[in-house]
C-alpha cells in the first residue's frame, strides 16, 4: 500500500506565494463591507432567547437550523410575538452546540427534522419571548418606581399610562438582564387570536442575501490559511481501500497531502478544491470491494419479495382479525407495490471545514442537528465534547441528509487531525454525494382486502417488507424487533401519523429486511411510500367495487373528522362533483403525518404518446396553528417538487455493490417545466401544532398515480414512473 | 498569470488552463455566490453571464474565456440588489435554501433581456436550473412580475414586507464566526 504522501518542499514554497492571494481574497470578499471587524461581543442577554442592543436591535436566538424551510423566520415570529417586539429591528443568530452543552441545554434540542421546527419548540420559545418581555417591563417599572402591572409593552416600547412615561427595550435591556427570570409556570402566553406577528404572511428574514450572492453556505466558507480536501470513499458499500498511488499525483500544482482516512476513503488535500479534486480523479486507487461486490437491485428485490409472505413480521397496527376476515371473504383485492432507494441530492453537497489541535477541535458545517454534529466531531477528534465546537452555517438543502448521521463531519475532523492547526475544508463532489447517500429505504408492500358480496370491506392486511431506517442509523432504538417509524401514517388514532380509515378488521405488519445499503431519513420519510401503498390501494378498491374514490374515503373516514375535513376541503375547491375539462383526469389522496392532516387532488392528462402532464394540484393542510402562511404555501409547493421528483424519476439502483446513479444526468429531478399549478388551502383548526415541511410530500405521488389510472387505466405500482409506459 | 474581466474589473490570478471557470471564480477570485452543484452542466447553479449570455461555468475551461469577454456574476448584477430581477425575487420571497438561486437569477436575467415579456413556454425552456427545495412556481411568478414592470401585486402572494431598520439578515452569525476564526488563527 502507498504511504500517505507530502508534496515536495519546493512545490509547497511556490504555492505559499502564488496560491495565497486567492485564499486571502476568498476570505475577504464574502465579508466585504460588513462591520464585523469593529463589532465587539453582543451586549448581555435578557434571557437565553433574547438579546437587545442599546440601539433597540433585537437579536433572537434560533436553535433549529435554517435549510430553506423558513424556520428561522417562523421561530423569530413566535418569540417576537410574545416579546411584543418591533419586527423592523429583529434579527437572529444561532447559539452554538457547545454553548448549549455548557449551559445545560438551555435552548433545548437543535435537531431540525421531522417537521419539528415549530411543533416541538413553540411553547418554550414563546415563553422565552414572554419571559423577556416581563423582565423588560419589570426593569422599566423599577426605574420609574411604579408597579409593573401599570406598565404596558408594545412594539419594543414600554409605557406607564398613568404618568405618561415611556422608554424603549434597548434602554432597559441591561437592567432587565440582571433580574431573576419569572418561573416558566407563571408565564401566560397570548391567545393565538390576539397574534400580531405570528400567523402573518411576513417576508422571510433571510431572503436578501440569497439574491445577491452574499449568503455564506458551508461550501463557501474561507478561513485564513485554509486548505481544501477532496475525498473518495470506496464506491462499493462495505468495501475498503487496498492501495493508492500518491506518487502519481503529488507533484501536481497545489497538492499538500495525500492520505487515507479510516479503512475505506482516500483524500487529497490541496490549496484549492479543484486541484485536490482533479488530482484525486487522476490517482490510481485499488479497492478491496468486500462482501457486497456482486450485490444488485434484483437481489434486494428478491429478498424483499420473500418478506411479503414471511412469518417473521412485527405488528404495527391491528384491530379485529384481518386474516380470518379475508379468508372468509366473498372476494379479495390484492396488489403488490414497491418503492426504490432515493438520494436526497441536496443542491449543496456534503461539506465541512475543520481545525484540530490537541486542545480544541472546531468544525464549520451546514447541519440539521448541531448537537449530533458536535458528538460526531468529538468522537472523531478524540477529544471531550467540551473541547469541541460546531459553528452552524446555512444549509444548501437538508431534507434529512444532514441530520442524524454526520459522516462528512467525521471525515473532515479526521483529515484535520492529520494536519494539526490547519483548517481544512472537505467538499464532496456530486458523484461522492450520490454514491454515499443515506438513502430513502427500499420497501415492497402487499395489500390485501377481503370484500363481502356487496363490495363492503371486511378486512385489510397491509404487509410491508423492507428496510428499517432505525436499524441503519440507531439500532439501539429497535425494541422487540420493531421499528415504529416504519408505520408512519398507519398508526392507531393519536397525535402523530395516524391512519384516517376505520376498518372492521385491520392488520399492518412489517417483515424487516435490511440490505447492506445505508438508509436515512428522507424528507417525508416512510410516510412517502406508505401513502402510495394505502391511497392507491383505496383507489383500487373503489374501482373494483365501482365506488367513487371520494365517497369510499368519506365512508371509511367517518370516525376521523380532521382527516376528513382536509379531504372535503380539497374536494370542494377542485369541484369534485363537476367533471374536469376534457382530457383531464383527477386523483385523490390523504394522509396524516408529522402532526398534520393533509389531502390533495391532482389533475393530469396523458397524451397518445404516453406523455404525462400534471396540470394542477389542490392541497389542504390542517397544521393546528399556522405561523407564517406564505411560507407554508412555499413548503407545500416545495414538497410537491420533492415528492413528484421522487414519483416521476427518483431511483437509485445497485449494480456490483454500488449505486449506478452518480449525478443529475443519471438521477433526473423535476424541472420548472414539469411543475403543476399548486393551490394551497391552509386550514388550521387550533388545539395542536403540526409540521408543514413534510406531510404534503406524501399526498403528491398517490394523487398523481390515481389520476394517471383515471386517465389511462394503467395502475403503476412500482415507482418511479419513468420505468413505465403510459402509452395507450 | 491568467487574466479575466469580472464584474467590470480585470483580475489577474494563477490557475491551470483547464480549470473550470466556476472554480476560478470561487477559489482564485473569491466570488462564492456562483455555486457548484453538479460539475456536469446539469443543474445550472454555476450560471454566470459572459458577454450577456448565460453560461454554465462548471464545464467551461478557463482557456476558452478571454480577458476581453465581460463576465458578470451574481455579485456584479447590481451594486445594491436593485436589479429588477433581484427586486422581484425579494418581493416574492422566492428563495428557500437559496443555493440554486444565484444561477436561477442569472438565467432569468438572460431570458428577460432576450424576451422582456416571456410566455410560459419561454420560461419553461429557458429555466432549466434544478431547485430541490421546489421554488419553481415562485421563480415563474417573479419572472412575470419583472415582465409586468415590477407589479408585485400581480403575483397575488400578499407577502407583508417590513422595512428592517438594519438589514442584517442572519449575517451576525457569520461575522461572529469570522471573528472566532480570526482570533484563534
Amino acid at each position: 500500500m502507498s504511504r500517505p504522501g507530502i508534496a515536495s518542499p519546493s512545490r509547497r514554497g511556490f504555492l505559499k506565494t502564488s496560491g495565497a492571494a486567492g485564499l486571502v481574497l476568498a476570505f475577504h470578499i464574502p465579508f466585504a463591507g460588513d462591520a464585523a471587524a469593529q463589532g465587539s461581543a453582543l451586549p448581555p442577554e435578557v434571557n437565553a432567547w433574547v438579546v437587545i442592543k442599546p440601539d433597540d436591535t433585537i437579536v433572537i436566538r434560533i436553535a433549529r437550523s435554517e435549510m430553506g424551510q423558513g424556520t428561522l423566520t417562523g421561530l423569530a415570529q413566535l418569540v417576537a410575538e410574545e416579546l411584543d417586539a418591533d419586527w423592523r429591528r429583529v434579527t437572529t443568530e444561532y447559539p452554538t452546540p457547545g454553548q448549549n452543552l455548557a449551559r445545560n441545554r438551555v435552548w433545548g434540542s437543535f435537531s431540525t427534522g421531522g417537521s419539528r421546527g415549530m411543533r416541538d419548540s413553540h411553547e418554550y420559545v414563546r415563553k422565552g419571548g414572554a419571559g423577556a418581555r416581563m423582565m423588560l417591563v419589570q426593569a422599566a417599572a423599577a426605574e420609574w418606581n411604579v408597579a409593573a402591572s401599570e406598565c404596558v409593552a408594545a412594539n419594543s416600547v414600554i409605557t406607564h399610562p398613568p404618568s405618561g412615561r415611556t422608554t424603549t427595550y434597548g434602554k432597559v435591556a441591561s437592567a432587565a438582564g440582571k433580574l431573576a427570570p419569572p418561573p416558566p409556570a407563571s408565564i401566560v402566553l397570548k391567545d393565538p387570536a390576539q397574534w400580531k406577528l405570528a400567523g402573518k404572511r411576513l417576508a422571510r428574514l433571510d431572503t436578501i442575501n440569497k439574491t445577491n450572492g452574499a449568503q455564506v453556505y458551508g461550501m463557501d466558507l474561507a478561513l485564513p490559511g485554509m486548505l481544501n480536501a477532496a475525498i473518495k470513499d470506496c464506491p462499493v458499500f462495505g468495501g475498503k481501500v487496498k492501495s493508492f498511488d500518491a506518487a502519481a499525483i503529488e507533484k501536481r500544482p497545489g497538492i499538500k497531502r495525500v492520505l487515507q482516512i479510516g479503512d475505506s476513503a482516500v483524500v487529497v488535500v490541496a490549496d484549492t478544491w479543484w486541484r485536490a479534486r482533479s488530482a484525486l480523479e487522476a490517482m490510481p486507487i485499488v479497492w478491496d470491494e468486500g462482501p457486497n461486490a456482486r450485490l444488485s437491485s434484483a437481489d434486494i428485490a428478491a429478498t424483499l419479495k420473500a418478506g411479503l409472505s414471511a412469518d417473521d413480521a412485527v405488528v404495527g397496527n391491528q384491530n379485529g382479525d384481518a386474516r380470518a376476515a379475508i379468508a372468509g371473504a366473498a372476494r379479495t383485492v390484492e396488489a403488490v407495490y414497491s418503492y426504490p432507494y432515493q438520494n436526497h441530492a441536496t443542491m449543496e453537497t456534503m461539506n465541512a471545514t475543520a481545525r484540530w489541535t490537541p486542545e480544541l477541535c472546531e468544525v464549520w458545517t451546514p447541519t440539521q442537528n448541531g448537537e449530533a454534529a458536535l458528538a460526531a466531531a468529538a468522537e472523531a477528534a478524540g477529544l471531550p465534547a467540551a473541547k469541541c465546537e460546531i459553528y452552524k452555517l446555512h444549509l444548501g438543502g437538508g431534507f434529512g441528509r444532514r441530520g442524524a448521521v454526520h459522516d462528512w463531519v467525521r471525515q473532515a475532523v479526521e483529515i484535520a487531525k492529520a494536519m494539526p492547526g490547519t483548517p481544512v475544508k472537505l467538499i464532496w463532489s456530486r458523484e461522492e454525494d450520490m454514491l454515499h447517500g443515506r438513502y430513502h429505504p427500499v420497501t415492497q408492500c402487499k395489500m390485501t382486502a377481503g370484500l363481502d358480496a356487496q363490495g363492503e370491506i371486511l378486512g385489510v392486511h397491509m404487509r410491508i417488507s423492507g428496510q428499517s431506517i432505525l436499524a441503519s442509523i440507531a439500532p439501539q432504538s429497535i425494541k422487540d424487533g420493531k421499528d415504529p417509524v416504519v408505520f408512519q401514517g398507519l398508526n392507531a388514532a393519536g397525535p402523530e401519523a395516524s391512519i384516517g380509515y376505520t376498518f372492521a378488521n385491520l392488520l399492518i405488519d412489517h417483515a424487516m429486511r435490511n440490505p447492506p445499503v445505508p438508509a436515512g431519513f428522507w424528507r417525508g420519510v416512510n410516510l412517502n411510500q406508505n401513502a402510495v401503498y394505502l391511497e392507491c390501494f383505496i383507489d383500487e378498491i373503489a374501482h373494483a367495487t365501482r365506488q367513487d374514490p371520494l365517497a369510499l374515503r368519506r365512508k371509511l373516514m367517518a370516525s376521523s373528522p380532521k382527516h376528513l375535513a382536509v379531504l372535503n376541503a380539497v374536494a370542494a375547491r377542485v369541484g369534485w362533483d363537476k367533471k374536469p375539462a376534457k382530457g383531464v383526469f383527477r386523483g385523490l389522496s390523504q394522509t396524516m403525518g408529522f402532526g398534520s392532516y393533509v389531502a390533495a387532488c391532482a389533475e393530469v392528462s396523458v397524451d397518445k404518446a404516453g406523455k404525462l402532464k400534471i396540470h394542477r394540484i389542490v392541497a389542504a393542510t390542517d397544521c393546528g396553528h399556522a405561523v407564517n402562511p406564505q411560507q407554508i404555501e412555499a413548503q407545500v409547493e416545495g414538497s410537491f417538487v420533492y415528492g413528484l421528483s421522487a414519483a416521476l424519476y427518483g431511483e437509485c439502483t445497485l449494480k456490483d455493490g454500488r449505486m449506478e446513479q452518480d449525478n443529475f444526468s443519471t438521477y433526473p429531478v423535476m424541472l420548472l417545466a414539469d411543475m403543476p399549478k399548486v393551490e394551497t388551502i391552509i386550514m388550521p383548526s387550533g388545539g395542536f401544532w403540526g409540521g408543514v415541511g413534510e406531510p404534503t410530500i406524501a399526498v403528491a405521488a398517490p394523487a398523481v398515480l390515481n389520476a394517471i389510472f383515471a386517465a389511462t387505466g394503467k395502475r403503476v405500482r412500482a415507482l418511479p414512473l419513468k420505468n413505465h409506459s403510459l402509452k395507450a | 498569470m491568467a487574466k479575466l474581466n469580472v464584474n467590470g474589473m480585470v483580475r489577474e490570478f494563477d490557475a491551470e488552463d483547464d480549470t473550470p471557470l466556476l472554480w476560478v471564480l470561487r477559489e482564485q477570485l473569491g466570488l462564492t455566490g456562483t455555486k457548484y452543484g453538479c460539475g456536469v452542466a446539469q443543474c445550472g447553479a454555476c450560471t454566470v453571464h459572459i458577454d450577456g449570455e448565460p453560461v454554465r461555468t462548471c464545464v467551461r475551461p478557463l482557456s476558452t474565456v478571454s480577458a476581453t469577454q465581460k463576465i458578470v456574476t451574481i455579485e456584479g448584477l447590481s451594486k445594491d440588489g436593485s436589479h429588477p430581477v433581484q427586486q422581484a425575487w425579494a418581493a416574492l420571497d422566492v428563495p428557500q435554501c437559496g443555493f440554486c438561486q444565484s444561477g436561477m437569477i442569472m438565467a432569468a436575467c438572460a431570458l428577460l433581456k432576450r424576451k422582456p415579456k416571456p410566455s410560459d413556454a419561454d420560461i419553461d425552456s429557458a429555466m432549466t436550473n434544478i431547485c430541490r427545495c421546489g421554488t419553481y412556481n415562485r421563480v415563474r411568478a417573479a419572472i412575470k412580475v419583472v415582465a409586468k414592470g415590477g407589479d408585485v401585486r400581480s403575483a397575488g402572494l400578499a407577502i407583508q414586507h417590513v422595512d428592517h431598520v438594519d438589514h442584517v439578515d442572519h449575517v451576525d452569525h457569520i461575522k461572529r464566526i469570522e471573528r472566532i476564526a480570526g482570533s484563534k488563527a
